[in-house]
């Protein structure tokens, strides 16, 4: 293989690593925090493709159309905390699976009458509709620059959020000790809804920025949950860190693996996390706030 | 305005099946000391966390500032002027001990803001030089110290403090005792519970003793203090 089309194949890679990581870190952060695993995560990549599609037919503008959604997710999140989740976070897991299962059901009969079941290509807005001259004979489409763009800009905005600002501090202190938090004078469910609103808008911004690179189509949140489960456990559960990293390794493992083996594709994710697990069992990074 | 900050009226506390608190009638004035008693197991803490919704009273009020706060959420409790310290202190293992006092800065109910970040490093010195400690990083005395700072940055009206020098070194002790008077003289009321009744009744106006989840004796600390027989009989071992 030439030079050329590997260093293609890597940003390939980091930018679809970079998106698995917005989508595993509202995963990991809910589950850390809230002790939820949450099974429709992956819906709300889904919806925030058809919501990026959707919008910006009606808006006439993609980026009015995202703004849009991203208002409409935060909501969401309110919402689908205080009706759905908050009933779960002191519960089994077995009842978080099923209601979380019964969730992506009901999504995607949502999904199909609201949207129908046709495949919606999203197109790409005309700024970014360009290619960047790499080197003599090698050019890269600016939009794929774009995603990676503003998933390194969400992942920076998060660790400041998360380690520097007093919201974060609340949200460390309410994984470490809720009651104590609650004593403190800080009110815990309206945190939690926060978090939990977080990230389901991130898993949507996701499902946005990508629908013109993949199109907005039904189930396509159920790949990218699997996908996103086995991040959030090489990462190590509860991590955000760990979600960036083990986010990169699966999208760099997932591209490759699709160029060098295609016959096996797909495996090359799995193969990864088996390796990895078995160096060590608890995931690359320990929960940063526990 | 009600003559009382906290008030408990005819409470009654159950860990399921068992019957914790029987009855018990327990206030706190503005500005007041309090010494609470009892040997281990007699509901102390029960008590307070019936007070302050952490645990939910099965009949009987809480009251506070006047209002009604029966089952209210503990945050709501909190930001009427109530800060607490448990047992076993609650330090935030996963946030710097920097962090663990800013996450609690807030102006008192009232609007006052006499703790600072800058006053509690000033009388806490030991605390200014481990700052980028994690919480868990700390001796058992800093630790308390850090809770106790923590506690002033909400600026309450009312510090309740549960087994305020337990496993501490009797240096360490001492220290904390200091603090406690001076917060006390700073007007903030204090509720304190701790095994060494002489270092207690020296500092409250006032002594409740819980036996079994019973109000046995309230009452001045001072007589307290005097009669040795009613100590040996509700407190000794
Ligand atoms: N969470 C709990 N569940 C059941 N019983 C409890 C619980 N907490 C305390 N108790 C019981 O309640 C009684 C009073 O305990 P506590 O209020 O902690 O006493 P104190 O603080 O005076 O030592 C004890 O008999 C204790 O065993
Ligand atoms: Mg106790």
């Amino acid at each position: 293989m030439e030079i050329n089309s590997i260093l293609i194949q890597l940003l390939n890679g980091i930018q679809y690593g970079l998106l698995l990581f917005l989508v595993a870190a509202g995963l990991t952060l809910v589950f850390g925090i809230m002790g939820v695993i949450n099974l429709a995560h992956g819906s709300f990549y889904m919806i925030g493709a058809y919501l990026a599609w959707s919008l910006a037919e009606l808006a006439g503008s993609f980026w009015v159309g995202i703004a849009i959604g991203i208002v409409l997710t935060i909501i969401l999140g309110m919402v689908l905390e205080v009706v759905f989740f908050k009933h779960l976070y002191r519960r089994d897991h077995l009842y978080q699976v099923l209601m979380t299962y019964g969730l992506i059901l009901i999504f995607e009969d949502l999904r199909s009458v609201l949207w129908g079941n046709d495949i919606h290509g999203v197109v790409i807005p005309e700024l970014l509709n360009s290619s960047i001259q790499l080197t003599e004979n090698l050019t890269y489409p600016m939009y794929r620059f774009f995603v990676s763009a503003v998933c390194i800009a969400i992942a920076i905005g998060l660790y400041l959020t998360i380690q520097r600002t007093r919201l974060g501090m609340i949200i460390r202190a309410g994984a470490t000790n809720s009651e104590m938090t609650q004593v403190l004078g800080v009110n815990i469910k309206l945190i939690h809804a926060v978090v939990f609103s977080i990230g389901v808008s991130l898993a949507a911004i996701a499902g946005m920025v990508a629908s013109p690179i993949s199109s907005a189509y039904p189930n396509m949140g159920t790949q990218v949950l699997i996908t996103c489960f086995v991040i959030v456990v090489i990462g190590g559960i509860g991590s955000v860190w760990g979600a960036l990293a083990g986010a990169l390794l699966i999208g760099l493992a997932d591209t490759f693996g699709n160029v060098f083996a295609p016959e096996y594709s797909g495996l090359s994710v799995f193969i990864l996390m088996s390796i990895i697990l078995i160096w060590r069992p608890e995931g690359l990074f320990k929960r940063s706030y526990k | 305005m009600s003559e009382f900050l906290l008030e408990a009226q005819e409470l009654n506390t159950r860990y399921g099946s068992s019957h914790i608190l029987h009855g018990v009638n327990f206030k706190i004035r503005y500005g007041e000391s309090l010494a609470l008693m009892g040997r281990n197991g007699m509901g102390k803490t029960t008590l307070i966390r019936s007070m302050l919704g952490l645990v939910r009273p099965f009949s009987g009020q809480v009251r506070a500032r006047g209002e009604d706060v029966t089952g209210a959420e503990t945050y709501r409790i909190s930001l009427m002027g109530i800060a607490y310290v448990p047992e076993g202190r609650g330090i935030f293992s996963s946030l710097s001990v920097k962090e663990n006092l800013l996450m609690a800065a807030r102006p008192g109910p009232t609007g006052k803001k006499d703790w600072t970040y800058d006053r509690v490093l000033d009388r806490f010195p030991r605390l200014a030089e481990r700052l980028k400690n994690g919480g868990n990083q700390l001796s058992g005395g800093e630790q308390q110290m850090l809770t106790i700072g923590r506690a002033l940055m909400t600026n309450p009206d009312l510090l309740i403090l549960d087994e305020a020098t337990e496993g501490l070194a009797p240096l360490v002790s001492r220290e904390i005792w200091k603090i406690v008077r001076e917060i006390r003289e700073s007007g903030i009321a204090t509720v304190v519970v701790d095994k060494n009744y002489a270092a207690l009744t020296a500092i409250s106006d006032r002594s409740v003793i819980l036996v079994k989840g019973r109000v046995v004796f309230d009452g001045d600390s001072e007589a307290l203090n005097g009669d040795s027989e009613l100590i040996a009989k509700h407190l000794g071992v």
